[in-house]
């Protein structure tokens, strides 16, 4: 991982890191690392996620009741908070897909290269 | 689980776990333990900055900057004491002269009256043509309580003094007739027993009589069983029927009720009590009915006067009604000279706050460095500003607290001083809102003191400071500073002004001449508990009695005995009409004259100068022709330049005219400062015993005198009371007061207001000399390295001084200048306190200035001194 290679990846949007980390836990409870190493991975490393900026955002989404979190224990035996999507959280995240979906498209239109089925 | 707030070192756990998640899954991809470990690090980014984040997301960091700011602005006042008991000790006497005066003004001004509904209460008068403030007649009282249709009730009150006898020895007691409806109207409840009844409120009715609270403690032992029993006053008992409670006091105008006794009002059997012609000294007091206004109730009441006058033209024509609120009437005087001392002491506090300015200004050049590292390490403008302000706030509010102590002892040497002063003197505390204007006077005094060199501070340029080493030349500061003295020095100006225009006014009204001489002559009042005599000559005789008793007294030049009129303690005033004019048809086209019911040696013990023909002799006595002394005033008004001698005139009270037999001087009745203004200037004089029999009645158990001394007696009261007991042995001899005393007494509030203003003036002109001393030390200070090259290069002692005074001169001129435009555009406010003197009065502008410049240059002295025994050699060495 040379920092050249690092360079290259997509910094996020404000604000589409909120909507990452819900969609993140909807497969289930995971701890910090796991959610950012699971953002890295299904963007097939595409997008640069600053692992300590993460936190900021799991504090807000959490303050907002969107998220909650509970002290437990990872597979390898370690001790992390995991936090878990709340039903608040659920519908949060079907209302920032819309949004982000939209956009998406609105903006694929305007540079005019509109992704098939997008 | 929101709301339960997370612990920082929860989060820190948190991170930690995250990074050694990421460490050990750097292991599983190949890397060694410390390749993982900066691989993990570098991945997370900055971990402090996520802390940080944490930790100011946190909602009480606020608390947390504040209470940090506490801390560290206790430790730095700590750390130089002297500035900060300077700044506590001169915020302390600010706010403290502050909040003494407010809860002068929160008493008397600001806090209702202590009656239920207290905006409802309205003080009633009778007026006659431009005399607004006439007694009522009872006769006419009764009536405009039937006839009215505005208050829910309106009661009369007269004060009275009465002799008690039969407990101890015999007393003098201040009592009122009241109405049975005025402690109801007034919402006052006895604590034992009942009020008066209608029915008791009526001539002919048993006598009651209500005791004050210190009355029944103090004489009779606080019985439970008092009601029912009686107390003897005037030799006449009363049956008790209540306590009135320690805490009502009743004030109206300038009759300030000490009463001991009250008894019902209609009772009284005096019969020119119920002359309609005769004001008796009773006033009242009514209660609007729910939603009368005032303008409402006025109308209302002159239709009750109007149609008062049809019935009774020869009394009642041109008789009109006067409606006060009865808060304005008690204290609408008075209001002007207090809201002016609040501004006079607002000044002395904005002058304390520009020095304290100035002292942290100086400071904030020495601290520079400090601001500087603080910026360099990160702390934002914003953050330093509040820390600043902080630091201020917190100076202010220990300058408060203190100040609270100060004024808590203010206040009450203040009311010690000036209890005929003020009305409503009884009802200054510190109460919570006073506690609120100094937390609020504290606060705000702070934040003005600290904002200004807050923001310079905070604005000091960092790579710069850093390289000086926090020294250097700054000399936006020394504006700032320099326009805050001149800012100091122009309020200083105004107070000055203002303090002088007053002891202007005061010698002023002091050299005003009585038309009498006040030193070595005692007023008093005596009475007694029987009458005096069984008929009226008899009582003619105890008058000589006493009078020959008390002229005996060892010390004693000369007595008169007085039954009406004396000057600036009693008014009685007396309708007449010239003989040869028809008989005016009602009172209110007759001429008023003060009169005075005197004895033949009245002229010797005043000393008014008797101009022509003779004064009263003992031979004017009843049976002799009745004649009567004018004074000059009277002479001039009324017979120009006739020869009023032989003259005759009407009097309303005496059956037949009276002659004119001499002219003497005038006597100031109203006041030094204002009897020339009073509408009534006539004066006449009559033989007290040729009063006519029913108006001798009024005096039958006492009366007044004026005594002359040889010298100043300190026991003559004692004296008096033995020489009145040798004539009546229950008799008392009470209000014993010195002329000098009357007359200093009627010019209380002036005085007040005077010697207010002249301490704030001395504080602000201190304040002031100390605030261009301090900045002309600092910037001699700065200029050290200038001067000492300037003395290298041979620039003499006197040449350095002169350079620094001119310096000051320019400050303190621009003050002086700022301040004398002030004063000329505020003087106006003051102009209807003044007496003699204009409110733009040259003299007190030029004195003004000298005093301040030459204030100004003696605290600049030391300085400049200072500056000119620089060293040179030491000064450049410093560099």
């Amino acid at each position: 991982m040379s920092t050249r290679a690092d360079r290259e990846k997509l910094e996020l949007l404000q604000g589409t890191l909120d909507l990452l980390i819900l969609r993140t836990l909807i497969f289930g409870p995971r701890h910090g690392q796991g959610i950012a190493r699971a953002i890295q991975e299904t963007s097939d490393e595409e997008l640069l996620v600053e692992h300590g900026a993460l936190y900021p955002a799991l504090q807000r989404l959490e303050e907002r009741g969107w998220i909650s979190a509970k002290w437990g224990t990872s597979l390898n035996n370690r001790k992390a908070r995991f936090y878990t999507l709340t039903a608040a959280g659920h519908k949060q995240l079907g209302k920032e897909t819309a949004k982000w979906t939209r956009l998406a498209k609105a903006i694929g239109r305007i540079l005019g290269s509109e992704p098939a089925g997008g | 689980m929101f709301g339960r707030k997370r612990k920082p070192d929860d989060f820190s756990a948190e991170i930690d776990a995250h990074l050694q998640l990421e460490v050990e899954r750097q292991r599983e991809l190949g890397l060694s333990e410390e390749e993982a470990r900066a691989a993990a690090r570098r991945v997370f980014g900055n971990v402090m900055h996520a802390g940080e984040h944490f930790y100011e997301s946190h909602r009480w960091l606020w608390l947390d900057h504040f209470r940090q700011d506490v801390r560290y602005g206790v430790r730095t006042l700590r750390k130089s004491p002297g500035f900060a008991v300077i700044a506590i000790l001169t915020l302390a006497i600010g706010i403290g002269a502050n909040t003494t005066l407010f809860s002068v003004v929160n008493g008397v001004l600001l806090n209702p009256l202590p009656y239920p509904q207290p905006d409802r209460l309205v003080a009633l008068y009778a007026r006659a043509n431009e005399f607004t403030k006439f007694s009522i007649s009872y006769p006419n009282f009764l009536d405009w309580s039937r006839q009215n249709h505005s208050f829910s009730s309106i009661a009369a009150f007269r004060g009275e003094t009465f002799t008690m006898t039969g407990i101890g020895a015999p007393e003098r007691l201040d009592a009122d007739m009241v109405s049975a409806a005025f402690f109801p109207l007034l919402g006052v409840n006895p604590i034992v027993g009942r009020n008066f009844e209608e029915k008791e409120d009526q001539l002919g009715a048993a006598r009651a009589a209500l005791i004050s609270e210190g009355l029944w403690k103090r004489k009779f032992g606080g019985a439970a069983d008092i009601v029912g029993k009686s107390i003897r006053l005037d030799n006449h008992l009363y049956t008790i029927t209540g306590v009135i409670p320690a805490t009502f006091h009743f004030q109206n105008d300038n009759y300030h009720s000490k009463a001991d006794v009250y008894v019902p009002l209609g009772q009284w059997d005096n019969p020119l009590f119920r002359d309609r012609h005769t004001g008796m000294g009773m006033d009242a007091v009514g209660r609007l009915k729910p939603g009368v206004t005032l303008a409402q109730a006025n109308s209302d009441m002159s239709a009750v006067a109007n149609h008062l006058a049809e019935v009774y033209p020869d009394v009642n024509k041109g008789l009109g009604v006067t409606l006060f609120p009865l808060k304005y009437n008690l204290v609408g005087d008075i209001q002007p000279f207090l809201l002016m001392l609040l501004a006079a002491v607002g000044f002395v506090l904005l002058i304390a706050c520009a020095n304290i300015a100035n002292l942290l200004l100086a400071r904030s050049t020495s601290r520079k460095r400090e601001f500087a590292i603080r910026n360099a390490l990160g702390a934002g403008k914003g953050r330093v500003v509040l820390q600043l302000m902080t630091e201020c706030v917190l100076l202010a509010l220990l300058g408060g607290a203190l100040g609270t102590l100060l004024a808590a002892w203010g206040t009450t040497a203040a009311l010690k001083v000036l209890p005929d002063a003020l009305p409503r003197a009884s009802e200054i505390h510190l109460d919570a809102r006073v506690l609120l204007f100094t937390l609020g006077a504290s606060v705000f005094a702070g934040i003005l003191f600290g904002l200004v060199p807050a923001f310079k501070s905070a604005r000091s340029d960092l790579q710069g400071t850093l390289r000086e080493g926090g020294r250097g030349l700054s000399g936006a500061r020394h504006r700032t500073q320099s326009v805050f003295v001149a800012m100091e020095m122009a309020l200083a100006v105004v107070l000055m002004v203002a303090a002088g225009l007053m002891i202007r006014s005061s010698i002023k009204i002091w050299s005003v001449d009585p038309g009498f001489d006040p030193s070595n002559v005692v007023f008093f009042s005596f009475g007694s508990a029987q009458s005096l005599g069984a008929t009226p000559d008899a009582v003619r005789q105890s008058y000589r009695q006493i009078h020959d008793a008390i002229a005996a007294v060892p010390g004693v030049e000369s007595v008169s005995l007085s039954g009406a009129s004396t000057p600036m303690e009693t008014d009685s005033e007396l309708p007449f009409w010239l003989e040869g004019e028809a008989k005016p048809a009602s009172q209110a086209d007759m001429k008023p004259s003060l009169f005075f019911a005197v004895q033949s040696d009245y002229l010797k013990v005043m000393r008014v100068p008797l101009k022509r023909g003779r004064f009263l002799t003992q031979a004017d006595t009843a049976g002799a022709p009745v004649v009567t002394v004018i004074d000059e005033r009277f002479a001039k008004q009324y017979f120009g330049n006739q020869d009023p001698i032989g003259k005759r005139i009407h009097l309303t009270i005496v059956n037949e005219s009276a002659e004119i037999v001499g002219i003497v001087g005038h006597q100031n009745q109203w006041g030094l400062d204002s009897d020339s203004s009073n509408s009534i200037q006539a004066q006449c004089f009559l033989s007290l015993e040729q009063m006519p029999d029913a108006l001798l009645s009024a005096f039958d158990r006492g009366a007044s005198g004026v005594v002359r001394t040889r010298n100043a007696q300190t026991d003559i009261a004692a004296s008096l009371s033995r020489a009145m007991q040798t004539v009546s042995s229950d008799s008392v001899v009470y209000d014993v007061e010195s002329m000098n005393g009357i007359i200093s007494d009627s010019l209380a509030t002036k005085r007040f207001a005077m010697a207010l203003l002249g301490v704030f003036a001395v504080l602000a002109i201190v304040l002031s000399a100390l605030g261009i001393y301090g900045v002309i030390s600092y910037i001699v200070g700065q200029r050290t390295n200038e001067i000492g090259i300037r003395m290298a290069l041979g620039a003499g002692r006197s040449t350095v001084v002169t350079m620094v005074l001119r310096q000051a001169g320019r400050m303190a001129a621009f003050g002086l200048v700022a301040g004398l435009l002030a004063a000329a555009v505020l003087g106006r406010l003051m102009a209807s306190m003044l007496f003699g003197v204009s409110f733009y009065d040259a003299f007190t502008f030029s004195t003004v200035s000298v005093i301040l410049l030459s204030v100004a240059l003696a605290a600049c002295w030391i300085p400049a001194r200072r500056a000119s025994h620089v060293d040179p050699i030491i000064a450049l060495r410093c560099e």
